[in-house]
């Protein structure tokens, strides 16, 4: 069914804190680290403002994998911004996994901004994963969702589902 | 101007080859015509250069001519020119917030060497920017007083030249010195390089005026312990430790010294790399400042184990007399400052010679750091300048082995920078002093300033001997008759083509320069971030050298990585210009990203409260509501990531923005109708 299968790349959508793993990337690319172009970054803040929402919507919207990025524990710009991420990120993971989604399509890393090489790293390992794994299609998968719900739906047409 | 209804957007939209460095990767001109039909796009243009004048009068003019009301441009980090292109948004007429920036540069044509990947890359990240600044809002920077004072943290001469610079400017500098004397590691030194001239001379006048100026508050044998606040507002807690005198009342006589019951000194002299000997009362060095002697409960017969006992005859308080400036019972205290901004200046630390085994430091008595040698060739030294070895002789021959600890990947990758100045220097002074065969074992001279490389050529000229491979072992095994009670140090001469033998009677360790071993604990306290090498990392290498990713935190001198004195001052002087551009602006001007609360949709759940930790969060109990207090907001948003009602949102950050940044980055079903 997939048309491109054999030309199919993963995409990638990094949620990256400013201070740390922002700058880390914004290194690797002065040092001119070459990686994978899968990844689109999102410039936050804070990992602290990664709404768990954002996390979901990029999958919703076809991402297929999602990385958060932030400062080292201890080192948060904002004190402790990625712990709260953390702890987002750690009840998320079960929502997901409920979900159907493999673990291995939302990561969080600690990268700081003297890592670019880390930066480099991290999104080829990633993308490698995501490679194996093959397309998430949540967009697709919501579609089959819905048509199994059709019978449901036209036994109660007064019911809003 | 109101551009808040879609149907009404003006986008003009600006992609930058910056050169070679993105034209070369990503199709520019071809990104601008597929922006161009995107929804809201009235113009998107490439050009050469946008951060240059003409690229920004670009802009300012298609503002006009084009009514547009947002930009977007993609070019470099938002780190380095975002500001550049919302002054010239502001120029041209518009709220500088209407404006996103996407970078393709640093996160894109950089690292991405497949020209259509890039591309496309570069495509979705301009329809992210696109989709994303049509909601952005008009935003106005908030103006915060800022705290004219300033924390300075070392004494070194990074410290001291900062010190005195801002106090010479009128302001209040509070200098604070964990040693008990400020001076750092100049004071160390006999000569400097490449003039020869003292360090002392040029040093001990700047350590007087530093001692004696209204403006600066020098807290000597103290550490900060806690910093709290923001750029322009810290709140800085400096702990004094106990020298058991009171600095106020020591004249700086020195009786008590000469009184001790120790009557001759015993204990190892740090200020002299352990080579002297002190007394368990006393002042590191003759021109040390504060001129204030210091008790060391380590060894003093008044204490045990740091314990006040009272056991001693207590000769040193006699010595004192009515003056009472020695006090056994003196505690260590907390001192608070408000300060507007804080220059680091913590220096290095050399090189562990011990980390190197093969080179007998350590083991050998006569194998020498270059630090201990500068203390040793300093006439105010252990040895008032006379080269004597620990075992007592006189060496006829000295061997300086250069990079210990540097340039190598089992150590230090780096180029530690003066080694090969001060062991040029040492290798002056050493034959000066001595008379002795010099010889000199390097990887490569490196004498990049001025006046270096002709100090050098003066060298080859005094007839020292150079010669080039990189050390293998220093040894005390000899081969022949002429290497007993030698030092032979065994090292393949590359230029020769073979290995030698050489045997010395003393040898010197290069050492190179290494972060001090606390700089992770000082980047934590000052919330800065450090390097992969571990010194503290500059805000940008080359544009921001002195600033930190903290706003109001500046570093100077070798803490930033290794550098030479004339280097250091000049670092330090550039610290100071930022410091005081900051203070005399009187305000600071601040990102509209705080949080702010939807008081409609606030359930007051308290959910956010606890999160923040600025406190900036506080709970009004008439509204029962959560509410912002913007001067201590520093717009992480973490509060707004949490809030379960959506009733808490961020300036630059909004959720719609996100999303919309989202939807732009993952939607290419406009992909293919691009030209």
């Amino acid at each position: 069914m997939n048309p491109v299968v054999n030309k199919w790349q993963p995409r990638i959508v990094a949620f990256f804190c400013n201070w740390c793993t922002y700058t880390g990337a914004d290194l690797a690319g002065v040092s001119r680290l070459k990686y994978a172009a899968n990844v689109r970054i999102v410039r936050l803040m804070c990992s602290g403002r990664v709404d768990a929402q954002f996390i979901v919507a990029a999958l919703a919207r076809g991402a297929d994998g999602v990385l958060i990025g932030g400062c080292h524990p201890g080192d948060c710009h904002y004190a402790e911004g990625n712990f709260k991420m953390l702890r987002r990120f750690e009840l998320l993971k079960r929502m997901l996994a409920d979900l159907g989604i493999e673990p291995e399509r939302v990561r969080l890393e600690w990268i700081s901004a003297a890592e670019g090489e880390k930066v480099r790293r991290v999104i080829n390992t990633m993308t490698e994963q995501l490679l194996r794994l093959g397309p998430l299609q949540l967009p697709q998968r919501r579609a089959e969702w819905d048509r199994e719900l059709e019978p449901v739906s036209a036994a109660t047409p007064t019911q809003s589902l | 101007m109101s551009a808040t209804n879609s149907n009404h957007l003006r986008i003009g939209f600006y992609i930058c080859h910056c050169g070679h460095n993105i034209g070369a990767v990503v199709d520019c001109p071809a990104v601008a015509r597929y922006v161009e039909q995107l929804p809201g796009v009235v113009l998107a243009r490439d050009y050469k250069y946008m951060c240059s004048d003409p690229g920004q009068e670009l802009i300012e003019k298609d503002i006009a001519e084009f009514r547009l009301n947002r930009v977007v441009v993609a070019s470099c980090s938002p780190l380095l020119h975002e500001r550049t292109f919302r002054s010239a948004i502001q120029a041209g007429g518009l709220n500088p917030f209407f404006f996103q920036m996407v970078n393709i540069r640093e996160q894109d044509s950089w690292v991405h060497a497949d020209p259509v990947a890039a591309t496309e890359k570069a495509k979705a990240l301009a329809r992210a920017a696109v989709a994303r600044v049509g909601l952005h809002c008009a935003l106005e920077v908030h103006q915060m007083p800022i705290n004219p004072a300033v924390l300075i943290v070392g004494g070194g001469i990074a410290g001291i030249n900062a010190a005195l610079t801002i106090a010479r400017a009128g302001k209040q500098v509070y200098l604070v010195e964990r040693e008990p004397s400020i001076g750092g590691h100049m004071a160390k030194f006999d000569k400097t390089f490449p003039t020869l001239d003292c360090a002392a001379c040029i040093l001990t006048p700047k350590m007087s005026e530093v001692g004696v100026h209204p403006n600066i508050k020098l807290w000597t044998y103290s550490e900060v312990t806690r910093v709290e606040g923001y750029v322009g507002n810290y709140q800085v807690t400096v702990q004094r430790r106990p020298r058991y005198v009171n600095e106020d009342l020591c004249t700086g006589c020195q009786e008590c010294i000469a009184q001790c019951v120790y009557k001759e000194p015993k204990f190892p002299d740090r200020f002299n790399e352990g080579l002297g000997k002190r007394k368990p009362i006393y002042i590191p060095f003759p021109q040390a400042t504060p001129q204030v002697v210091v008790i060391d409960p380590e060894v003093c017969l008044n204490f045990k184990r740091g314990q006040l006992t009272g056991k001693c005859k207590q000769t040193c308080l006699a010595a004192c007399g009515e003056r009472q400036a020695i006090n056994f019972r003196q505690q260590s205290q907390l001192e608070q400052v408000q300060v507007g901004a804080i220059i680091i200046a913590t220096g290095f630390q050399t090189f562990d010679a011990r980390r190197v085994p093969q080179y007998g430091y350590g083991v050998f008595p006569n194998v020498y750091t270059a630090l201990e040698v500068e203390r040793l060739v300093n006439a105010a030294g252990p040895t008032a300048g006379e080269i004597v070895l620990r075992d007592g002789r006189r060496p006829e021959s000295i061997g300086v082995i250069h990079c210990v600890g540097s340039r190598d990947q089992k150590t230090h990758a780096w180029c530690s920078r003066v080694c090969c100045m001060y062991s040029l220097k040492l290798a002056h002074l050493l034959h000066e002093h001595s008379g002795a065969e010099l010889y000199n074992f390097y990887i490569d001279i490196r004498t990049p300033g001025k006046g270096y490389e002709e100090f050098y050529d003066k060298l080859l000229d005094e007839g020292v001997h150079f010669i080039r491979g990189r050390v293998g072992e220093v040894t005390d095994w000899a081969m022949t008759p002429e290497e007993e009670n030698k030092l032979v140090l065994r090292v393949e001469d590359t230029l020769a083509g073979f290995v030698r033998r050489i045997p010395v009677d003393m040898v010197v360790l290069a050492t190179g320069l290494e972060p001090q071993a606390d700089a992770p604990a000082v980047r934590r306290l000052f919330n800065i971030s450090c390097g992969s090498e571990g010194f503290f990392l500059e805000r940008h290498p080359k544009l921001a050298p002195v600033s930190t990713f903290t706003d109001g935190v500046f570093i100077a001198g070798a803490c930033q990585g290794p550098r030479d004195i004339p280097d250091t001052v000049a670092q330090a002087g550039a610290a100071a210009a930022e410091v005081l551009a900051l203070i005399d602006a009187g305000h600071i001007e601040q990102e509209p990203n705080t949080a702010r609360v939807i008081a409609e949709a606030c359930s007051g759940c308290k959910t956010c409260l606890p999160l923040c930790p600025f406190t900036a969060l506080t709970w009004d109990e008439a509204r029962q509501q959560a509410v912002v207090n913007d001067a201590l907001c520093k717009g992480c948003g973490t509060c707004v990531a949490s809030c379960p009602s959506g009733a808490l949102a961020q300036g630059l950050f909004e959720d719609e923005q996100v999303f919309a940044e989202l939807e732009g980055l993952l939607n290419d079903s406009l992909q293919d109708t691009a030209p």
